[in-house]
């Protein structure tokens, strides 16, 4: 039941983008196509869900049986840094045209705080291994559906009369604030 | 922290690096995507200003969309003629060499000339004075002087004179287009190097209210219009304009009977440069 509850926490009521407000950089910059959304919300749940599982497994098995938390910070860096690269090599192999959608975002996400807050939340919480893993299945979950959500009313934006003075990045902050007040919504809902 | 801590820090931080660095490596050799090696022949040979004046995101991006035949040679206006000559090369292609284009400022409505209607204080950029109450002179059409176009251009090569007004240092414009970007009045123009007349003025206004608005504005008197013969110069709404495939080209011009000296030929580019700007 827990596990169920984190997934809801993390995908909705506590959504990274929306409501912790991290991650702004690529919920911006990669949501004017609604593709390209798909990809790189895919792209960061695959991180996310790697890096809670590893980092939990350095955490509890290297971190804390030698009392360096101390280095949790490096060794978490250390740990999406590689899995990024490792992202960014496959998705380039797989597909060049999506390798030019995402462009920088794709290696930005090393410095997405969304995945580093991740991490540091699993820890925080005292998560157990599986609660990480579900926990960064939804965040990732979360990540993806605000960029969707963002994406698909860019897409519309484009056929609407936005006053000329909003068009462009105007329009997209007002957009990116009302959907965090929906979002707000829900807090209060589950308190995990 | 004694010797112990450092030294477990040291040995798991480091294992944990080779660990993934290892993983890496071989994921690199697995997922390896072989590239055309002239990509980075080309890139190399590129300026590598990354202006993004071409239409693409820099010069790597450009130099990829070159090697698969998908750009122009002559989208790079900051290549010398040489690198567009190696590159061809590269690329197996013909050189097209294009004239190179200059910024030209089309507008002689400094302090000195243009009335002015208020005291404008607020943020000093031409976007923002032109939001806000379209700057402090009465000229609706002419160049606000807070130097956007300065700020905007990747190679210094605009300053902004004694008289307010920005001055083109030619040696330096690459013909990028960002200053014509930037000018929230559309006063600045590029035009290829040969072009040396030039009506510098914008003003649609009627010719009572322009000769009011500044001492060289275009006020529609059509003597030049007359002094040529016909459609080399045409009447666009009280601003003469100058149809440059007809005409524009050669110096000799009356341009001594413009009543406002806004009828301009640059006789030479070293007159132009007389003033550079100290770096």
């Amino acid at each position: 039941m827990k596990i169920i509850l984190i997934f809801i926490s993390a995908a909705v009521i506590n959504n990274f983008v929306l409501t912790y407000f991290l991650g702004l950089c690529p919920f911006v910059g990669v949501s004017k196509r609604l593709s390209s959304a798909v990809s790189m919300g895919m792209a960061v749940t695959f991180v996310m869900t790697i890096s809670a599982c590893v980092t939990w497994l350095i955490y509890n098995l290297l971190l804390v049986p030698y009392h360096i938390e101390i280095l949790e910070y490096v060794s978490f860096i250390l740990v999406i840094a590689s899995l990024v690269q490792l992202v960014e090599m496959f998705v380039r192999k797989i597909s060049k045209p999506l390798y030019d959608a995402l462009g920088i975002y794709l290696p930005l996400i090393t410095t997405n705080c969304a995945i580093l807050g991740l991490a540091l939340f699993a820890v925080l919480r005292h998560y157990n291994f599986i609660e990480s893993l579900v926990f960064g299945i939804g965040a990732g979950a979360g990540f993806t559906l605000a960029l969707v959500i963002m994406a698909g009313i860019r897409e519309e934006l484009e056929l609407a009369n936005v006053p000329r003075y909003f068009k462009g990045a105007g329009i997209t902050m007002i957009i990116a604030a009302s959907l965090a007040l929906a979002f707000m919504g829900f807090s209060g809902l589950i308190s995990i | 922290m004694d010797l112990t801590a450092l030294l477990v820090s040291m040995v798991s931080m480091g294992g944990l690096g080779a660990l993934f660095s290892a993983g890496l490596s071989l994921a690199n050799k697995r997922l390896q995507v072989v590239e055309d090696p002239r990509i980075r022949e080309v890139t190399e040979a590129l300026p590598g200003a990354n202006c993004g004046a071409c239409g693409y995101a820099g010069c790597a991006h450009y130099a990829e969309k070159l090697v698969s035949g998908e750009a122009e040679l002559t989208a790079c206006n900051v290549a010398s003629s040489d690198a567009i000559e190696e590159i061809a090369g590269l690329l197996g292609i013909e050189p097209t060499i294009t004239e190179p284009k200059v910024a030209r400022i089309m507008c002689q409505g400094g302090l000195a000339e243009a009335t002015r209607k208020a005291e404008y204080i607020g943020i000093q950029s031409c976007l923002a004075a032109d939001l806000m109450v379209g700057g402090e002179k009465q000229c609706s059409y002419g160049c606000l002087g807070y130097g956007d176009c300065i700020d905007s251009c990747p190679f210094d090569a605009l300053y902004l004179n004694d008289n307010g007004l920005p001055v083109v240092v030619e040696d330096r414009c690459t013909g990028c287009g960002k200053c014509v970007d930037a000018c929230p009045r559309g006063v600045i123009e590029l035009h290829p190097k040969s072009h040396r007349l030039f009506i510098l003025c914008k003003n649609h206004d009627a010719p009572k209210e322009a000769r009011r608005m500044c001492t060289k504005a275009c006020i529609g008197c059509q003597i030049c219009v007359r002094a040529v013969s016909d459609g080399q110069i045409i009447m666009d709404d009280n601003l003469a304009v100058i149809d440059y495939n007809l005409y524009g080209q050669e110096a000799t011009l009356p341009t001594d009977r413009c009543p406002t000296d806004c009828l301009v030929v640059f006789e030479n580019q070293a007159v132009m440069n007389e003033e550079v700007s100290p770096q």
